[in-house]
């Protein structure tokens, strides 16, 4: 008889049977290893929680009280003789790799990650292993994504012309990641950086955390307008729409995600930019980290699994699919649309809108208030 | 080229008007004028002739990107676009890229014309290394001849009249019929005065404004007096169902053109001896139909003939076709568009009592009415009359420059509608790349359920979501791009015409199908059946 496998997909989420814990499991469980602080990966209602020293802040902001031991990469804690180890995902800050070690068995478990370097979170680091749980959210030939340095000299152009023709700059991106890399890569000279309330909260919780990111102004009721309109404006996707957005006026609008890439999915988005900037790896980043790892077996949980599996057993992997809730091709496509499930859990858990559901339309015309009137 | 590339990249990036002419006055006055004239003749329509087919576009494709067809495929339903997925597959080529002009572009393509296939093969795989991402889209657009841009002709038609301060009206007909912009240049287009006018250049169609009304809100008698004024005032006619066309005799030579500005003199040899027997120096503005025994036949007769290489002796005898002609824009060698419509008329009327052939040469009758409350009532025979409903012109009215509101308004009947289960669906393309936008629906027939029709629009965005979410959640098979989905989804179907078919499931082929909307108040179980939808027939298919 085969023995067990030492990971297992359960409907609680990725578990070790023999260490007793779980990783990113998204019903309550006593014991919770998560890769990071995005609200996907992290729900509320574990007893005990295991992450990387720079998502604490985030979790307590996001999931209040909990009990939460935090690590340094590469340090190893035991559970039940079982070897727990994070290293750098480089998806965003804090965000981890784990690697489950039992009797000279090596598992993987990515959670989310890319493999350039953003200059902003620790670097993504190939961890050698025999089973790698991997997403492949861009696991598509067509995402190739450009070297950040020229999409972010194209965003402080953008910026520039919008000072010269009047026009306030908003750019759009999610406030776990996606901001803070946009943050710390504009051009200061330009002017200064005004922030949405809900992408401020995560700011301080990660400066509390320690991290050292570019001077930002939050926007609040007190805020002159055309201050605001001099610099540029950061804002979650939530705020797309929005009577707080249309203040404003006349404003250019960025989006930033990686499905801009494609023109449908930027024309649907009406953005007046759109930056193909993705968390996550590309189709070539997919391959080569996977490859990296030297694995036996890999595992694909959410993204475009079906292809992308079947891609990798072409090329001589040896793949399969496994059904997760950290979203699917389901979740995914929307986002051009609307912000995605995962942005759109994490706005609202910020802000304290009670889910909507299945409920589609209820995200798009969610108002994010927090960051009060001007 | 790079211009053009960033040209068709900021466009797509703003929604606004007047933004839109900015960016394509930047454009001309920053490319040669040939590039200009190669991008108004892309602009307008003017597609070089496609030099490869698609089957060897995507082969060769497949042969430098060394991936499988399968993931080919799935990609391009991801894209939903042919041009930008091979764009998108290829490296991004950040360093190198090419500095040629559009217009050597397209002189290299057109040479292509001599080239033998190896050669072909090699130009294409070499010319894709050497342009970057966007490029590489905008050069597969040119490849492909898919060139369909987000701005309108006239837009573009603006910009150009900004520049070289000219009427726009002006430009719009100096743009119109067969040039080249290998021949045609710049200079000329935008001279104060053309000398040598091409004799067979078109004017622009005057368009009708629709008015707006839905299957559940109607125009009052009261609201057309409000929004039209008195009745006395109009002119009304039938809307027909045909090709719309514009037929010029100069110089003793025939020219028949159609909307889309295609030169379609030869597919209507019965026109031919009424239009020689027209004075020399006469346009004429009307809607070609098939006829039999002097009253117009449904759209369907006239659609076998269209797109036919070859007019056989068959086609010519199933489905004849005349003219019925509504207005008149040159007399006697003059461009009389400045006159009234009710002068026009007259003209008009005196050129068909003249001619020889009153049965091929109609034209289009005028519907006596005293009352808006009146016509209304008559346009409830449109369907008996094989029209589409009534137009409605301003009897003081000049004949004007493309769609303009006002004057000219076509009133339409109610489209047929049926209730429909929603079975198949499958990506759409362009805006709606990677969601499900694309519908069957099916009607009872016993237990079963029977396709009859597929239909893309009428629902809102967030519509579109949920019924995207719904089609992701209840798949019951994947066949390639389809799903068959849990039939339960039930939409009212909107449609013009309807004709029996040997060649659909069901027995029956729609015309222009559409959504109306989304009956969430009726389970399954309660759509149409085959019989309701074959009852809607009636009489006009037993000819």
């Amino acid at each position: 008889m085969p023995k067990k496998p030492l990971l297992e997909f359960t409907d609680r989420g990725i578990y070790c049977a023999k260490g007793k814990f779980y990783i990113d499991p998204w019903k309550p469980v006593d014991d919770a290893v998560i890769t990071h602080a995005h609200a996907d990966h992290a729900y509320v209602g574990h007893k005990h929680y295991l992450a990387h020293h720079l998502s604490r802040e985030v979790l307590y902001y996001r999931l209040g009280e909990i009990q939460l031991q935090t690590v340094e990469y590469g340090e190893t804690v035991m559970k039940n003789g079982v070897e727990i180890t994070l290293f750098p995902a480089g998806h965003v800050i804090g965000s981890a790799q784990i690697r489950v070690v039992s009797q000279g068995e090596v598992w993987v478990v990515s959670g989310d990650y890319k493999t350039e370097n953003d200059g902003v979170c620790t670097p993504f680091e190939p961890v050698a292993c025999h089973h790698f749980i991997s997403e492949c959210t861009f696991g598509m030939p067509v995402y190739q994504w450009k070297p950040q340095a020229q999409l972010f000299d194209d965003m402080n152009n953008w910026w520039r012309y919008n000072l010269e023709n009047n026009l306030a700059t908003v750019v759009v991106g999610y406030s776990l990641g996606k901001a803070q890399r946009i943050i710390q890569n504009l051009d200061m000279l330009n002017g200064k950086i005004f922030t949405h309330g809900v992408i401020e909260n995560t700011n301080e919780a990660l400066r509390r955390n320690g991290v050292i990111l570019n001077p930002t102004v939050r926007i609040t009721a007190e805020s002159v307008k055309e201050e605001v309109r001099k610099g540029i404006i950061i804002a979650p996707p939530s705020a797309v729409g929005s009577p707080w957005m249309r203040k404003f006026q006349p404003y250019s609008f960025g989006y930033c995600s990686g499905w801009m890439a494609i023109r449908g999915a930027k024309r649907r988005r009406a953005a007046d930019r759109g930056f193909v900037l993705s968390d996550h790896a590309d189709w070539n980043g997919l391959i080569s980290a996977i490859d990296a790892t030297g694995c036996e077996k890999v595992y694909l949980t959410h993204g475009y699994t079906a292809s992308f599996t079947r891609y990798l057993n072409d090329i001589g992997f040896d793949a399969h699919e496994v059904h997760t809730l950290y979203g699917g091709e389901e979740e995914v496509v929307e986002a051009p649309l609307q912000p995605s499930p995962r942005e759109r859990e994490q706005e609202e858990s910020e802000v304290q809108v009670s889910p909507t559901g299945g409920d589609l339309e209820g995200a798009s015309l969610s108002e994010a208030n927090e960051g009060g009137t001007i | 080229m790079k211009a053009f590339a960033q040209l068709f990249l900021s466009l797509d990036e703003t929604n606004k008007t007047n933004e839109k002419v900015r960016i394509l006055k930047e454009y001309f006055n920053c490319v040669p004028d040939t590039d200009k004239m190669h991008m108004l003749a892309l602009f307008t329509g003017r597609s070089p002739k496609r030099q490869i087919n698609s089957t060897l576009f995507k082969l060769w494709a497949l042969e430098a990107l060394q991936l499988p067809a399968w993931l080919f495929e799935e990609s391009y339903h991801v894209v939903g676009d042919l041009a930008e997925t091979i764009a998108l597959l290829f490296p991004q080529n950040t360093e190198q890229s090419s500095s040629k002009t559009l217009t050597e572009w397209i002189a290299e393509i057109n040479a292509l014309a001599t080239y033998t296939e190896e050669d072909k093969k090699h130009w294409l795989q070499y010319s894709w290394s050497i342009l970057d991402t966007q490029e590489r889209f905008v050069f597969n657009k040119l490849m492909t001849g898919s060139f369909r841009v987000g701005v309108s002709q006239n837009l573009v038609v603006k910009a150009v009249a900004e520049i070289a301060n000219l009427d726009a009206a002006v430009l719009t007909h100096r743009i119109m019929g067969s040039w080249k912009p290998e021949e045609y240049t710049f200079a000329q287009l935008i001279q104060p005065k053309q000398d040598s006018e091409d004799i067979s250049r078109p004017y622009p169609f005057f368009l009708a404004y629709p008015i707006q009304e839905t299957s559940v809100v109607q125009k009052s008698v009261e609201d057309l007096q409000a929004a039209l004024g008195d009745a006395s005032e109009w002119q009304a006619e039938w809307k027909w169902d045909g090709i719309r066309a514009q037929l010029i005799k100069r110089d003793g030579q025939l020219f028949i053109w159609s909307r889309g500005e295609d030169l379609s003199t030869d597919k209507f040899p019965e026109l031919h001896p009424f239009m020689k027997d027209l004075p020399d120096g006469t346009v004429l503005d009307g809607e070609i139909l098939s006829f039999r025994n002097g009253l117009p036949l449904p759209f369907n007769i006239l659609q076998t003939r269209i797109g036919r290489k070859n007019l056989t002796k068959k086609i010519l005898e199933d489905s004849p076709v005349s003219l019925i002609a509504y207005d008149c824009l040159e007399f006697n060698g003059e461009d009389i568009r400045y006159k009234t419509q009710s002068e026009r008329r007259g003209i008009l009327d005196g050129l068909h009592r003249d001619n020889a052939y009153p049965e091929i040469f109609n034209i289009s009758p005028l519907i006596t009415f005293g009352s808006w409350d009146e016509l209304s009532d008559i346009r409830g025979q449109s369907r008996e009359m094989i029209a589409e409903g009534i137009m409605l012109k301003r009897k003081n009215a000049t004949y004007q420059v493309g769609r303009r509101r006002g004057d000219w308004w076509k009133w339409k009947i109610d489209p047929l509608s049926i209730d429909a289960v929603m079975i198949y669906a499958q990506k759409g393309h362009g805006r709606r790349a990677d969601l499900y936008t694309d519908y069957t629906f099916a009607v009872w027939d016993g237990d079963k359920l029977v396709p009859f029709a597929k239909a893309y629009s009428g629902l809102t965005d967030a519509e579109i979501n949920k019924v995207d979410y719904f089609v992701k959640r209840n798949t019951l098979e994947k066949f390639g791009p389809v799903r068959t989905v849990k039939p339960e989804l039930v939409f009212e179907i909107g449609f013009e015409g309807i004709n029996k078919s040997t060649r659909h499931k069901s027995g029956v082929a729609l015309r222009f199908p559409r959504i109306l909307r989304w009956r969430h108040d009726k389970p399954k179980e309660e759509a149409d059946s085959i019989e309701t939808l074959k009852a809607l027939l009636g009489d006009n298919n037993n000819l």
